[in-house]
């Protein structure tokens, strides 16, 4: 009988501690967990580094609050009360001041700012870290391009704690590039001790070790499931973060993320899906923040160049059969800002993005299809990318079901996440739908990389127009000269004109949305769609 | 028995070099396009080719498969692109995880569905025998990531009575330090009955998951085999001589019917190996599945080979122990062998 008995036991045992102590808080450790701030999110950092080659978005987050940069952005509150980072508003970080110059822009270093390990930061390792982002090539090297940052020749260390950027030509967006995640500021000594030929600029020390002077320094890392960080009480950059401890865990199921949260274990879910954030903000137990994603679209692009959609009526008709409320309250469970319904297609103000002036109107639809040349329709297919199969694949169907309805018979493509930017570069997909937003939040910027002829990756449709490429320099030199009527000229005429010709359909500006406990406080929306640990505060 | 075990591990060598060469030309024929991924969302097409270059990919099939074998007789398995450290790193930790909570899946298993049958097998159309029916059928055909859910569902989210899903510990205790990599053990070794019982705690959950869906062929299979041997005529002459019934069915019976069992949890322990990735998924398993999944969704080579290679090798060794233990349940095998 002994194995009934062994049975016997192991049940025992077995409800006896599940039962005994359920929270995941055992009493002892209640104090520091009053110190200690816990978040939960789908996927977790591959790389320390964002000058790493191929570091994903929770990695940005970790560089965003081990690293400092030389300036920062303010913050302001948004009319529904969260808080915002402010587009136009920059705060020292690393730098305490600058003076900026026609054609340059010199910062002085605060004396006390020190590494990770206590050496003081100097200018040199700032010039090394810029030097870094411009030769290393792939993101970063794209990221300080944006900025008119191109050349090491550019960065130039006056004295030890005074450093300069000559501008190589005049760039509205030089500034706020020097306050994205990009432009960190890198232990020079130690990462050059740490790095080998193959790898001059110590890209596979970084990978895994923090070299920042940043406000929080990474304790533990476990790939794929857990983050932990100490606050670096030497910090003084800013005012020294309330939370002494943050643990980021890694939580794939989105159900779990919810329930853990809703039962108290988690402080933060970030990143929810919208089904679940309209869930939750109803039940009201729970702070949830949601804010616009800046310069962020979700959009149904057209290949300009191929027929079917290099004719433009077609183009329209499609615009005026997509269900744009309807995928409004059935995808994004009014979670977004829609972007159609304007009186018309020719904007009343600089915002960007801005409804366009099209309406679902299927006879209109019709009307412009058999204009066209296609009063039997046509057959093409719709793709999208699995990654994104949550917001993708129900938006996917209900064009579909409503494209059928003018004639326009749609195959769903489904790509894999991995494939999906490959299939981007090749332009040859007919018609996608996808989401782009851009960390500057500006319309040229946003303009340069989607609309023009340069036709680079994020131009998905291929759209190349000598007068929209005219428009969008013309706006990007009135920018850079502060000519703000000749700047108003022209990006009303390049928004009304993509409005017009639609290659892309904007269909609505989707929200990040944050869950927290009631006793957190203090997030704040950053351009990098990542969180910031410094201004979070609890208890 | 060692020219057994040596005879066994040379049989296996053909089939871990397939294993080798078919799972380099599978991820090769993946549609996925690593440097376009990893290259991140701004690259153009020369950054791309610069992250091919970087990455070896340029290169022609061969000369890259002539490089890979080359690293592995090192014992190198590469680097994962999607966590940043070495696949055998990544193996090394992940593994035990996976094998800790799998090996305990089965147990639960094996702990109700073995003594499910025999019962079963005694009293063929009984209500024992229905309920024994309707649970295995249950399991089998409810998805674990299903099952997973359910379990979070009523015992943490609603009972609270379960730790939180957030995978082997609470967030406040340290994994015991390194010896076998199960926690079980390695509390035990380092006398920490409280860590113990935390990490006991957090496997119960994605132990019973998985024990719930591998319920059915180990109940099945212990009950046909019962039935067949208790209707043996060594059986009968057990039952005319007087013996107990529990000498006859544990001892006599029991004994006799085990062999394909033992079969079957071979197989059992196999697929429990498979279905371990959504269970991992649900329960933020630190393990080696999702680790593999999420190389695969981004079309990380270097990790999916290290997983399909490692698990091949489990398979021999798995194989090879059952082999074994054949010997040791019925001698007429290891004369065979």
């Amino acid at each position: 009988m002994k194995r009934r008995d062994f049975l016997k036991s192991m049940t025992a045992l077995a409800a006896g501690s599940a039962f005994a102590t359920p929270a995941i808080w055992s009493p002892a450790k209640a104090q520091s967990r009053q110190e200690t701030l816990l978040f939960v999110t789908e996927s977790g950092p591959n790389n320390f580094d964002i000058h790493g080659v191929g570091t994903n978005r929770p990695g940005y987050e970790v560089s965003w609050n081990c690293y400092d940069r030389l300036m920062s952005h303010s913050k302001k509150t948004l009319p529904d009360g969260t808080d915002s980072y402010d587009r136009d508003g920059f705060t020292p970080e690393l730098a305490e001041e600058w003076t900026t110059g026609d054609m340059s822009i010199t910062f002085k270093l605060r004396r006390n700012a020190k590494f990770h390990d206590g050496t003081p930061v100097t200018a040199k390792d700032v010039k090394w870290s810029f030097d870094r982002a411009v030769t290393v090539g792939g993101f970063p090297t794209f990221q300080m391009k944006a900025g008119s940052l191109e050349k090491p020749e550019q960065f130039v260390v006056v004295d030890d704690h005074t450093f300069r950027v000559d501008f190589i030509r005049k760039d509205k967006l030089t500034i706020p590039d020097l306050a994205v995640v990009v432009p960190a500021i890198y232990h020079s000594e130690l990462v050059r001790k740490n790095a080998t030929e193959k790898d001059p600029w110590g890209l596979e020390y970084t990978k895994t070790n923090i070299a920042g002077s940043g406000a929080y320094k990474v304790a533990r890392w476990q790939a794929g499931s857990e983050v932990l960080y100490e606050r670096n009480d030497n910090w003084t950059c800013g005012p020294l973060p309330a939370v002494r401890r943050i643990i980021w865990r890694v939580v794939p199921s989105a159900g779990n993320r919810r329930a853990l949260i809703e039962r108290g274990d988690a402080d933060i879910s970030f990143d929810l899906p919208n089904k679940d954030f309209a869930e939750l903000k109803q039940a009201g137990k729970i702070t949830v923040a949601s804010t616009p994603i800046g310069n962020g679209i979700w959009y149904l692009g057209m290949n300009a160049k191929n027929p079917p959609f290099n004719n433009v009526k077609v183009r329209q008709a499609v615009a005026y059969a997509i269900p744009y409320q309807k995928i409004m309250d059935a995808v994004m469970f009014g979670l977004a800002n829609p972007m159609y319904g304007a009186a018309s297609n020719v904007p009343t103000s600089l915002a960007w993005p801005q409804p366009h002036g099209y309406n679902t109107d299927i006879a209109k639809a019709k009307a412009l299809l058999a204009e066209a040349g296609y009063p039997n329709g046509l057959e093409t297919t719709l793709s999208f990318d699995l990654g994104f199969a949550v917001t993708g694949e129900p938006l996917c169907v209900l064009v579909q079901e409503s494209l059928a309805q003018i004639g326009i018979k749609t195959t769903i493509n489904k790509i894999p996440g991995a494939n999906w930017r490959n299939e981007l570069l090749k332009k040859e997909l007919p018609m996608i739908v996808n989401f782009f937003s851009g960390w500057l939040d500006y319309p040229e910027y946003f303009f340069f990389w989607c609309y023009h002829g340069q036709n680079a990756v994020f131009n998905t449709m291929s759209y190349q127009d000598k007068e929209m490429d005219g428009y969008i320099d013309a706006a990007r030199k009135a920018a850079a000269e502060n000519d703000s009527a000749g700047y108003e000229k022209n990006v009303k005429n390049f928004v009304n004109k993509a409005f017009v010709e639609v290659p892309r359909i904007p269909l609505l500006q989707p929200y990040l949305n944050v869950a927290l406990q009631k006793n957190v406080s203090g997030y704040r929306y950053w351009f990098h769609r990542q969180l910031d640990y410094r201004s979070l505060v609890k208890g | 028995m060692l020219r057994l075990v040596l005879k066994r591990l040379l049989v296996a060598v053909p089939s871990l070099v397939g294993v080798v060469i078919v799972t380099f030309l599978l991820t090769r024929a993946l549609p996925g396009d690593p440097a376009a991924y990893f290259a991140g969302p701004a690259a153009t097409k020369e950054a791309i080719e610069e992250i091919r270059v970087k990455l070896g990919l340029d290169k022609p099939l061969l000369v890259q498969f002539v490089r890979y074998t080359g690293d592995l007789a090192r014992g190198d398995l590469g680097t994962s692109l999607t966590t940043g450290q070495s696949v055998a790193t990544e193996i090394r930790t992940r593994l035990p995880a996976s094998a800790e909570l799998t090996l305990l899946g089965l147990l639960v298993s094996i702990l109700v569905a073995v003594p499910l049958g025999i019962v079963a097998a005694t009293r063929p159309g009984s209500i024992i025998d229905h309920a024994c029916r309707v649970l295995a059928t249950a399991g089998v055909s409810l998805p674990v990531f299903f099952t997973g859910l359910i379990l979070v569902y009523v015992f943490y989210y609603l009972l609270g009575v379960a730790p939180a899903p957030l995978g082997r510990l609470s967030v406040f205790f340290s994994p015991p330090p390194h010896v076998t990599g199960f926690y079980l053990i390695d509390s035990l070794i380092a006398g920490d009955g409280e860590l113990f019982i935390e990490s006991f705690k957090h496997l119960v959950l994605p132990a019973l998951t998985l024990g719930i869906f591998s319920l059915a062929p180990i109940a099945r299979m212990t009950r046909a085999s019962m039935l067949a041997v208790l209707s043996s005529d060594f059986v009968r002459t057990a039952r005319a001589n007087g013996l107990s019934r529990f000498t006859v069915v544990v001892t006599y019976a029991f004994r006799n019917a085990m062999l394909p069992v033992v079969t079957t949890l071979g197989m059992v322990f196999s697929f429990l190996l498979g279905a371990n990735v959504l269970v991992e998924k649900v329960f933020a398993w630190p393990g080696i599945g999702s680790f593999a999944v999420e190389a695969l969704i981004a079309s990380d080579f270097a990790p999916v080979q290290g997983f399909v290679l490692t698990m091949a090798v489990m398979y021999v060794a798995l194989n090879l122990i059952i082999d074994l233990l054949y010997g040791l349940i019925d001698p007429r095998v290891r004369i065979e062998a």
